[in-house]
Parts: C-alpha cells; sequence; structure tokens
C-alpha cells in the first residue's frame, strides 16, 4: 500500500492543475473532441511501420503507456475514491508507523457509503441464511438448530431448492437463478401494488454493473447523451466517459432542498439537441446522492409524463429507497408511478436499479443487486441478456441476499421481531445522525447545508472568503478541494470535494457520510466546528 | 411518440456485433427442451458444481462462518466448525475493514493479495509485488477490463487463438477494437506455431490494425493444450519484438491431465530469460476460483497480476477499478483460501488433500474416457485433453448432411449439435462459436458430467452420431481437415 500510495500521490499531485480544473467543468458537456484524439493517438502506431525491433516496453511506444491507453479511461474520473481518499491513506499509513505525528488519533472516512466499514452491523437473520447456504452440509447436523434460527434454516432450504442441484458454486441462468428472481418480483409487487415479472430482472455484481451495461447499450458515440442531475453520484458520470458518450447536465435547485424542474430538464435536452446530440435517457437517483432529497410523487409523474413525451428512456437510480428519515416523504417506485398513471411497456422505458450496499443492510461487500428493465421490445432484451452472458452471472451469495433483501421476515415469523429492531435501530439511527450532522454543518459560518431527508449523505455548501479562494488557486486546488484537504490533514475526516459530483460553477461544495457510529458523532462535530472556525479566521477578509 | 425510445435500431452497434456461443443458441434450446421435461446434460460451459462435483469442504466451512461472525461468539460453534476453520475466519475477518459486508479496497483486500503474491513467489520462485495483483468478480472482469484499457477504436487488434473463449470476442468487439486470429494447430495437438503468428500480425499491419496485445490460453481453452517452456520462451519474445502486451489467461492451471508438458507460468518463463526481455515484456496474468479441483464457479472470485506496466498506466487501471467500487468480499476469501490451502499438519488438511486429489483424478480419468470415446467413432478425431476441462473433438461431416445444414439455415456444426441435443439432451457448444478453420467441424463438450455417467453419454453420443451418419453419408467423402 505504501509504495503505491505514495507514488500516487506523487503522480496525483504533479497532474492537480490538469485534473482540478477538468472536475470542476464536470457540469459542462464532455467537448466532442475525443474522437479527434484517436487519431492523435496513432502516431505512436509509427512502429507499425518500422522493422520489428527489440522495442524495450518501458518508454514512450510501450504497449500500454498512457500516450496509447484508450483515451476514454483516461477521460473518466472517480472522485469517491480519487485523490483525497490516497492522502488519507497515506496518513493514515503515517498514523500506524508513526503515533502522534498527526493532529488527531485517526482517520475518519466519511467519504464513501460504506456502512460496514464504520461499525454498522448486518442484519442477523440475511447473514444466518447466506451462512447456511454456503455451506449446506450442515443443514443436516443436529448442532445446527442449536445455532441458527427455525426460519433462517427454512429459508435456507427454500433458497438451495431453488437453485439447480443446490450448487451454489455453479454459475447460474446469466439473469440470476430463476427462484430467486420470482422472490424479488414479489418483493417488487408487495411494494408497489403493481405486478413484476422475473424474466424483467438481472441480478448484478452490484447496481453499478447493471448501470454500465445500460450505458454500453445506449451509447454508439458521442454524439449520444445521457441527461444526469447536477450534482450527480460520479458512477453515471464515469460510466458515460468509459463508454464514449456525452453527459446532458440537468441542475437540482440546491435552494428548493435541491428540487428538481422538469422546466430546466426540458431546457437542457432542448439545448444539447441543438448542438446535434441525441439524448437517449434521463438519470434520476432517488432519494438523491449527494443531494439527498427525496421526490414528492407529483415530481415524479411529471418526470414520467417528459421522459414518454420525448422518447427517453428513465434510468432510476433506487438504491437508497429504504433510507428515508423525514415523515412527510415516503418512496415511490418509478414503476409504481408509472402504473398508476396508466402507462405500460409500450408507453415507457423505463431501468430501475436497487442494491443490497444501502438501505439499512448496508451490505456493500457482498456485490449485490438487480435492474428491472421494462418497456423493452424483445429484441433489445435479448441483447441485454447477450451482454449478461458474457460475464456468465453475478455472484451467488449476492443474488441471495437481493431476494432476502427484498422479501425479509414478516410478522409471526420467528425472526421477526429481532430482525425489526434491528432494521428500526439502524433506520432510526440513521436519522438521528443526519440531523445532527445538518445541525452542525448549518450552524458554521458561511455554511448552508440541505436536509437529507434520505440517501446517507450531507452536501453543505461553503462560502469560502476570497483570501482561501486565491490561496487554492495559489495551490493549483478548486476551492473546494483546497479546503477538504485542509480538513483531513488538521482533523483526520475525510469528505469528497463537491466539484467530484458537479455543482452550479462558482458554487463549492463537499459530501460527508452520515456513517460514522453515533457516539464518535459528537467528536467530529467539535473537530469539524473547530476546524472551520480556524480556517474562516485564517482566511476572513 | 412512434418509435421506442431504446429500439433495436438505435442500440450500440458493437452490442449487436458481439456474440458468445456459450451461453448463445444451443443453450437457450436446451433451455427450452429442459423446460418441456426433457432430461438435458449441460456440457456447454466449465460449470463442475452444476454437474454435480461436490464444493471443497473447508472453504465453505471459514466463508460461512465469516458470513456469522457472531457464531464464533457461541461456545457450540466447536461442534460444527473446525479449530483450523475457526482460525481461518478469524483471520480473514481480521484482514477486512469491517467484514464481508464492508467494499474492501478497490485492488481487494490487502492481506489477500499478498496471500496471492506469495502463492505466485512460491510456484514460481520469483517474488510478486502484491500492490499489483488485483482481485476481480471473477478472471472475466479482468480481461473485459484489461481490454479496455488497451483498445482505443476499430484499428486495435488483438491477437486472439483460434479455437479460443468467446470471452475474448465478445469483449473485444463490445469495446470496438479488431480480432486478430492465430491459428492453433490440430494435428500437433493444438500447438502453437510462432510462424502462424507472424503470418497473423503481419496481415493485421498490412490492412492497418495496429497490434497492441496478445492473449494465450493456457492449458487451452477449448483445446485443452499445454504450451511448452520453448513455445513460451518464442511467443515473449514475439511480443517484445512487437511490442505487445501479453495477456495470459492461466486460469486452467491445476487442470493439467498429462506429465509431458506441466503448467509453467507465462511470468516464470519471462522471469527465467532474465533482462532484458524480462523487464521489457509487459504481461497480465489472470487466475481463477472458478476452475482447478475448486469449481467455484458462482463465487465470482479472479484476479490479474500485472508485469512490467508503467506506474501511471497502474493509476488508469486502479481508476477504472475504483468506479466499481471494490470485488466481492467473499470471493476474495475464496481466492484467499484456494492460493493458501491447509497445509499438511492442519486439522482439515487429510479430508482436503482427499477431495482435491479425488477431483482431479476423476478429470483426468474422464478427459481420458471422454477422448478415447470419441476417437472411436470412425468420422470423429479427437486430441487428448491435456488439461483444462474441455474435449473439442473434430466431425467430419459428410456432403449431405452440410447441404441440410445449408437448407436449414444453420452452419454445419450448430445443426449437428442441435440434432445431437434433441436426441440424446447432452447440451454441447458447437465449434463455430471458438473458431476453427473454414470448413472443418467441432464441437465442445466438458469433461465434467459425473463419471459413473460418463459411459452412457458416451453410448447415447455413439449411437447418435451412428445414426445420423447413416441418415447422412453417402461414402463419397466427409469435410477434411
Amino acid at each position: 500500500m505504501r509504495r503505491f500510495v505514495a507514488e500516487r500521490t506523487k503522480y496525483l499531485l504533479k497532474r492537480a492543475v490538469s485534473s482540478s480544473s477538468r472536475s470542476s467543468l464536470l457540469p459542462q458537456f464532455t467537448s466532442c473532441s475525443s474522437s479527434s484524439l484517436y487519431s492523435l493517438y496513432s502516431s505512436s502506431s509509427s512502429s507499425v511501420l518500422d522493422p520489428p525491433s527489440m522495442g524495450f516496453g518501458l518508454g514512450k511506444s510501450a504497449p500500454v503507456s498512457l500516450e496509447n491507453i484508450n483515451p476514454k479511461v483516461l477521460k473518466c474520473e472517480y472522485a469517491v475514491r480519487g485523490e483525497i481518499v490516497a492522502i488519507a491513506q497515506r496518513l493514515q499509513q503515517q498514523l500506524t508507523e508513526n503515533p502522534g505525528s498527526l493532529p488527531f488519533d485517526e482517520i475518519l472516512y466519511c467519504n464513501i457509503g460504506n456502512p460496514q466499514s464504520l461499525g454498522q452491523q448486518p442484519i442477523t437473520f440475511f447473514r444466518e441464511v447466506l451462512a447456511l447456504t454456503d455451506h449446506p452440509t450442515i443443514l443436516d447436523s443436529s448442532e445446527t438448530q442449536g445455532l441458527f434460527s427455525a426460519d433462517a434454516i427454512e429459508r435456507a432450504w427454500k433458497i438451495l431448492d431453488q437453485i439447480p442441484g443446490k450448487a451454489t458454486g455453479a454459475y447460474s441462468h446469466s439473469q440470476g437463478v430463476k427462484g430467486l428472481r420470482d422472490t424479488i418480483a414479489a418483493g417488487i409487487e408487495a411494494r408497489d401494488g403493481f405486478p413484476a415479472d422475473p424474466n424483467d430482472i438481472f441480478l448484478t455484481d452490484g447496481a453499478s454493473p447493471g448501470v454500465h451495461m445500460m450505458m454500453q447499450l445506449l451509447i454508439r458515440s458521442e454524439q449520444d447523451g445521457i441527461l444526469c442531475p447536477i450534482p450527480q453520484y460520479p458512477l453515471y458520470s464515469a460510466s458515460i466517459a468509459l463508454h464514449g458518450g456525452t453527459l446532458v447536465p440537468y441542475y437540482l435547485d440546491e435552494a428548493t432542498g435541491w428540487g428538481l424542474e422538469v422546466s430546466e430538464v426540458k431546457r437542457q435536452l432542448e439545448e444539447a439537441r441543438s448542438k446535434g446530440i441525441i439524448v437517449r435517457a434521463l438519470v434520476v437517483i432517488n432519494p438523491g446522492n449527494p443531494t439527498g432529497q427525496v421526490l414528492g410523487e407529483e415530481n415524479q409523474k411529471q418526470i414520467v409524463e417528459f421522459c414518454k413525451n420525448e422518447g427517453l428512456v428513465l434510468l432510476a437510480d433506487e438504491v437508497y429507497q429504504e433510507n428515508i428519515y423525514v415523515p412527510e416523504k415516503q418512496f415511490h417506485s418509478f414503476k409504481k408511478v408509472s402504473r398508476s398513471m396508466g402507462y405500460g411497456e409500450k408507453d415507457i422505458a423505463l431501468v430501475s436499479f436497487q442494491s443490497v450496499s444501502k438501505g439499512y443492510y448496508g451490505e456493500c461487500g457482498k456485490r449485490g443487486g438487480y435492474m428491472e428493465v421494462t418497456g423493452f421490445g424483445a429484441e433489445v432484451r435479448e441483447q441485454i441478456y447477450k451482454v449478461a452472458s458474457v460475464n456468465l452471472c453475478s455472484n451467488i451469495s449476492g443474488q441471495i441476499l437481493a431476494s432476502l433483501v427484498m422479501s425479509p421476515p414478516k410478522v409471526g415469523d420467528e425472526s421477526y421481531e429481532s430482525y425489526s429492531a434491528e432494521k428500526d435501530g439502524i433506520l432510526s439511527s440513521l436519522a438521528r445522525r443526519a440531523k445532527t450532522l445538518e445541525d452542525a454543518l448549518n450552524s458554521l459560518e458561511g455554511v448552508t447545508c440541505n436536509k437529507a431527508e434520505g440517501a446517507m449523505y450531507l452536501f453543505p455548501r461553503i462560502r469560502l472568503p476570497e483570501k482561501a479562494i486565491k490561496a487554492a488557486e495559489a495551490a493549483k486546488k478548486a476551492p473546494d478541494a483546497f479546503y477538504a484537504l485542509r480538513l483531513l490533514e488538521e482533523t483526520g475526516i475525510v469528505v469528497v470535494p463537491g466539484s467530484g459530483f458537479g455543482q452550479v460553477p462558482g458554487t463549492w461544495h463537499f459530501r460527508c457520510t452520515i456513517l460514522p457510529q453515533e457516539d464518535k458523532i459528537p467528536a467530529i462535530v467539535e473537530r469539524l466546528m473547530e476546524f472551520h472556525k480556524k480556517f474562516m479566521d485564517e482566511y476572513r477578509d | 411518440m412512434s418509435s421506442r425510445a431504446l429500439d433495436y435500431e438505435s442500440l450500440n452497434e458493437n452490442v449487436k456485433k458481439a456474440q458468445y456461443a456459450v451461453r448463445g443458441e444451443l443453450y437457450l434450446r436446451a433451455s427450452e427442451l429442459q423446460k418441456e421435461g426433457k432430461k438435458i446434460i449441460f456440457t456447454n460451459v466449465g460449470n463442475p458444481h452444476a454437474l454435480g462435483q461436490k464444493p471443497l469442504t473447508f472453504p465453505r466451512q471459514v466463508v460461512a462462518l465469516c458470513q456469522a461472525p457472531f457464531l464464533l461468539d457461541d461456545p457450540n460453534v466447536g461442534f460444527l466448525f473446525p479449530a483450523d476453520v475457526i482460525a481461518r475466519a478469524k483471520h480473514y475477518l481480521s484482514l477486512t475493514s469491517g467484514g464481508l459486508g464492508a467494499y474492501s479496497d478497490s485492488r481487494g483486500i490487502p492481506g489477500v493479495r499478498k496471500e496471492v503474491a506469495e502463492f505466485i513467489e512460491r510456484r514460481d520462485g520469483y517474488p510478486s509485488d502484491p500492490e499489483l495483483i488485483y482481485l476481480t468478480d471473477g478472471a472475466s472482469k479482468g480481461v473485459m477490463q484489461i481490454l479496455n484499457t488497451i483498445i482505443r477504436g476499430s484499428s486495435d487488434g488483438i491477437l486472439v487463438p483460434v479455437p479460443q473463449y468467446p470471452l475474448y470476442s465478445a469483449a473485444i468487439t463490445l469495446n470496438g477494437g479488431t480480432l486478430v486470429p492465430y491459428y492453433l494447430e490440430e494435428s500437433a495437438n493444438w500447438g502453437l506455431d510462432v510462424n502462424n503468428l507472424r503470418d497473423a500480425n503481419r496481415e493485421a499491419r498490412s490492412k492497418g490494425i495496429t497490434v497492441r496485445a496478445m492473449v494465450i490460453i493456457n492449458p487451452g481453452n477449448p483445446t485443452g493444450q499445454c504450451l511448452s517452456v520453448t513455445n513460451l520462451k518464442e511467443l515473449i519474445l514475439f511480443c517484445v519484438q512487437q511490442n505487445l502486451v501479453l495477456m495470459a489467461d492461466e486460469v486452467y492451471q491445476q487442470n493439467i491431465y498429462q506429465n509431458e508438458r506441466p503448467f509453467v507460468s507465462a511470468r516464470k518463463v519471462l522471469l527465467d530469460m532474465g533482462p532484458p526481455i524480462s523487464k521489457a515484456l509487459q504481461l497480465v496474468s489472470f487466475h481463477t476460483v472458478s476452475k482447478g479441483y475448486w469449481g467455484e464457479c458462482g463465487q465470482r472470485g479472479g484476479y490479474f497480476e500485472m508485469i512490467n506496466i508503467p506506474p501511471e498506466s497502474v493509476d488508469e487501471i486502479y481508476k477504472v477499478s475504483s468506479v466499481s467500487l471494490s470485488p466481492n468480499v467473499p470471493g476474495q476469501i475464496f481466492m484467499g483460501l484456494m492460493v493458501n490451502p491447509p497445509k499438511p499438519g492442519d486439522i482439515s488438511y487429510l479430508k482436503f488433500k482427499q477431495e482435491s486429489e479425488g477431483v482431479l483424478e476423476s478429470l483426468k480419468r474422464r478427459a481420458r474416457i471422454m477422448t478415447d470415446g470419441f476417437n472411436s467413432c470412425r468420422n470423429i478425431v479427437c486430441n487428448f485433453t491435456e488439461g483444462a476441462m474441455y474435449s473439442f473433438p473434430q466431425i467430419r461431416l459428410p456432403p449431405k448432411a452440410i447441404e441440410a445444414a445449408n437448407k436449414a439455415g444453420k452452419h454445419p456444426d450448430v445443426f449437428y449439435c442441435l440434432k445431437l441435443l434433441e436426441a440424446t439432451g447432452i447440451s454441447t457448444v458447437p465449434g463455430s462459436g471458438f473458431g476453427q478453420k473454414e470448413g472443418v467441424f467441432h464441437l465442445r463438450t466438458t469433461i465434467l458430467p459425473a463419471e459413473e455417467e460418463m459411459p452412457a453419454i458416451m453410448e447415447s453420443f455413439k449411437k447418435f452420431n451412428d445414426e445420423f451418419m447413416e441418415q447422412y453419408d453417402d461414402h463419397r467423402g466427409y469435410s477434411r481437415l
């Protein structure tokens, strides 16, 4: 880790000029020059014309070097595990090797929605079932009855019966085990009140691969555009870049709690079209990441209507559907909203993404998730299946977990009470932490922070004095990156600069998770407030 | 709206062009027949557990405990799990940053990557750097990632053996690149002739293709041949001369069924050659928990190791890995267990050894049964499966059969395989899915059906083949090699 991080840090600091200016341009259209980059790189094919020689790998004409790597890879950025995290890891190493050498005892990773890395416990029932399906041999032992709850044992049997030969080590159907998809479809129907077809479900290694698959399908060239919210979770910008498309930004309105105005989306769509971009899809993240807003039903209806009228695929990232912290808001899936408007398969093309990584289960490391694909013709679905089949299938344990998440213990089940207590405990704690951190951020000078109605993040806006902005420029950093780096260096708290998500140019934010354990929150608040006061004292005009 | 938001016409062309026969037409037909109640023997994919191979006990015990660490607090846990399993579960849990449910480092858990590095060092006799080992959700994801990094556009070519495992052709197409085939020599036991490589390379260049990388699959899939050290040296030199990245798919390295050509990694041969070559070749090697004697396909555990890749390129590869956050943690633990299995003296060692050897010995026997069974048919020639998990017999089809196939609008080997499926329930993959010389037909089957069922399966096949030849043979002669 050390050598990699040190070298990477050196390299990143060298690149800081281009990367900081590039990332703050995130909300802009990616310019159309990348296709012409191909011709630039073909200059390295001069080796094709030369007679074969002992071209020794390292050096300009090396087969895989920056000069001839796929330019889409170069263009792609992902701040959540970007520069600031690399620096944090270096500091963590320093703390291990030299305790007391820094003004803090530990690094607090608030950069990533990774609850169990910060002490959140998994749901016992889910883990019982997974342990049993991983090692079904013990289902025959009498000791097992004593160690596992009866309904977990029963569920494990039920799941194993759905897997051919009870072989959890075998590749499954490329869309995922049929019986598990049946369970998920039933769960979707129970949630929405509208039927779901197991054949519409594709189980994937987390929700992210599903997003990649859709981008691959939709993007033919840079002329194809995908509407994305700004701020957005940078999987979308990264995936669009990797697939060679164009991100068409639509701004969420910070003044109205990160509201989504369809008129703004329409404006951006039309502007893109006037530039010759064929806009293929609209990404909506609900509840929002990093912004945390939960859409109202009326709003959702407008969005559905808009997509239908404009012929856009609606890509609904709904991975935070079980993270809602305010009583006045509820999660409504876009599928439910569409169906309640009377719109069916022929009216709207909709892809809904769900994951086992978030909610109250927080099982990030399992890589479980699915997409429900509706409103596409059979030949398109065949193509989606074909792409899924190249990777054979997603990991079986993750598939099982996805089915458990969509059909957890019910009232009357042996595990229901303990499951319920665990779930409520986690969700109420998340709600409390969201409120505490939101209030703390709002108390800081020059900082305003919208409420986290859902998801796992806060995205405060920081208004930095002119002096700080100049200091950032001198350090060749975007102001929010400058602030975030200072925060890290002085408090050990790791956040992600707003430029990683996109923001209205000239505004600065950072994203902080609400995930550190509740008993750590007071210390975090204290350190944050102390740091901010010091920072403002230093740079106040 | 008259046209759908996403209709077939407006799909990414690369997606439409990509093919993956392993789960293509034959498999889909077999699934349909299965739904209708027909008994199907799926030999289309290297999926051992689906055909009755049992998982090894030790890793399943360890991972089950890692899934439910609260069991470790129960005084009765020792009745279900031996002490070394308990110790190993604690070891892996301590290496994670919050158990199985937390995203790990995007390259994989550092402690597991260290175990992989140690395995590579023991295997090859040269130290390996854990920083350059990336765990992935199966080896396929790693292959896709590296190809995506290399391919800029259609004028970038990748040398791929023919016959090949169609992940390569599919991934190259999806990434918009060009597959540059180099033929393996069926009559020389699927040997690799470097002249074929040179020819393929020259021809590609004359068409304006910049060849960027070369893929070797060793042991081969579908062909099963193991590359000799001489062959490896030749192709390493070739790659250095032509400035190519060498992608070494070594996922079958534990499936070797003869003694003449044991597995030697491309990395070992490279490092044995010493500088300057050992510092010049850019090499990426792939491995998995899906094959060998583990067969844990469903876990999606794999890794790639990079040699001589410049740090800035590694950074870019890291960046792309980070977008997917991390590979699945249970799969990573399976990988750790595979490279660091029970040792002599461990409580679980004897059982582990017995289970492992049992699988390997049986695979060896089944490889023989199948090869001999195919060769006993007069119109079939089959190279011995030196390694991997497949048999790739050449089926010589009489002209009448080829005509019938053309009439049915099907490639002759597809036609044959569909008839085989319908008559016997044996679901294979036609050779056209892997590539073959013009006018020569094969099918790929696995050697994975249970040993006790093998004789009946081969009987069933022979009966079908005899009847097929009876129907279509008029002794005019066969399709020839």
